[in-house]
C-alpha cells in the first residue's frame, strides 16, 4: 500500500510518500489511521485535528469507512486551499 | 472540457481564442481570472509574501474533469476551460482561468461560478503563504467558500 502527505501533513510526517504493509486487519480508512497513529512519532500527532484530514483511495475522495486494499494509493491531506 | 495545470503564466486572449475558434455556436463566455493575493502577516516595510501552491498530480486533474463533467450535465455548455497554476506565485500574479461558454450569458455566468466554487473546496490543491525567510504558514479552508460550494448542492440548472 502506497501512502503520500500533502502541504502541512507532509511536513509534520517528514515524507512526502512512504509504502507500507499494514496487518489484514486493517481493513478501512479509519483502521488504516489507527494503525499509522500506533507506530509512534511523529505519526502519533501529526494526524491532529482528525476532523481536519481529508482522504483519498486511487485519487478519489473516500470517508473513514471506506475499505482499503493492499495495492491502494492512500492520500491523506488537509482541506484543500485552491482557486 | 478541458484541464491544464501548470507552473507557467497562461495567455488569457490566447485561451478565449481557443475556446471560440472555428465554431459560430457560442453566444457567451463568462471568464474568471483569479489573481494572488497579498495576505501574509508581515511588519512594515517587509518585502511582500510569495505563495507557493502544492497539488496532488493526476487526482487535481481528476477532480477539476468531474467538476467540469457535472457543469456540463448542469447547464446546456458548449465549452470549459480550467488553467491552474502551481508552483511559486508573487501577489499579483495569475493563479486561475476558469472559461464557460454557452448560447446564452445565464448558463455561462452561473457555471463559471459553480466551477470555481466547486473548485476551490474540492481540487486538491494547498497554498503556502511566506514571508521573507519564515518558514511559511499554510493559508486555512474558508468556511465562506464551503458556503459558496454548498449553495449548488442541488440547485436546479439554470434554464439555458
Amino acid at each position: 500500500m502506497h501512502i503520500r502527505y500533502f502541504a502541512w501533513l507532509r511536513q509534520r510526517v517528514g515524507v512526502a510518500e512512504e509504502t507500507v504493509a499494514p496487518p489484514a486487519e486493517v481493513g478501512d480508512v479509519a483502521g488504516l489511521l489507527a494503525w499509522l497513529k500506533a507506530r509512534g512519532a511523529p505519526y502519533d500527532t501529526a494526524f491532529e485535528p482528525d476532523a481536519a484530514i481529508r482522504v483519498a483511495i486511487n485519487q478519489v475522495y473516500a470517508r473513514r469507512e471506506t475499505p482499503v486494499h493492499a495495492g491502494d494509493e492512500v492520500a491523506f491531506f488537509p482541506p484543500v486551499t485552491g482557486g | 472540457m478541458s484541464v491544464s495545470v501548470q507552473e507557467a503564466d497562461f495567455d488569457v486572449a490566447a485561451e478565449i481564442q481557443a475556446v471560440t475558434a472555428g465554431r459560430c455556436d457560442i453566444g457567451g463566455l463568462a471568464v474568471f481570472i483569479g489573481l494572488v493575493r497579498d495576505l501574509a502577516e508581515r511588519a512594515d516595510g517587509d518585502p511582500p509574501g510569495s505563495m507557493t501552491l502544492e497539488h496532488y498530480p493526476g487526482m487535481t486533474e481528476r477532480q477539476i474533469e468531474e467538476i467540469e463533467a457535472e457543469a456540463n450535465v448542469r447547464w446546456p455548455l458548449l465549452a470549459t476551460r480550467v488553467v491552474h497554476r502551481v508552483g511559486r506565485l508573487e501577489p499579483g500574479d495569475r493563479i486561475v482561468l476558469v472559461i464557460a461558454a454557452s448560447a446564452h450569458r445565464a448558463a455561462a455566468f452561473d457555471a463559471c461560478q459553480f466551477l470555481i466554487d466547486w473548485l476551490k473546496t474540492r481540487a486538491p490543491f494547498w497554498k503556502l503563504e511566506q514571508a521573507g525567510d519564515a518558514p511559511g504558514r499554510w493559508v486555512d479552508a474558508r468556511a465562506s467558500d464551503e458556503d459558496a460550494a454548498a449553495r449548488w448542492q442541488g440547485s436546479p440548472p439554470t434554464a439555458g
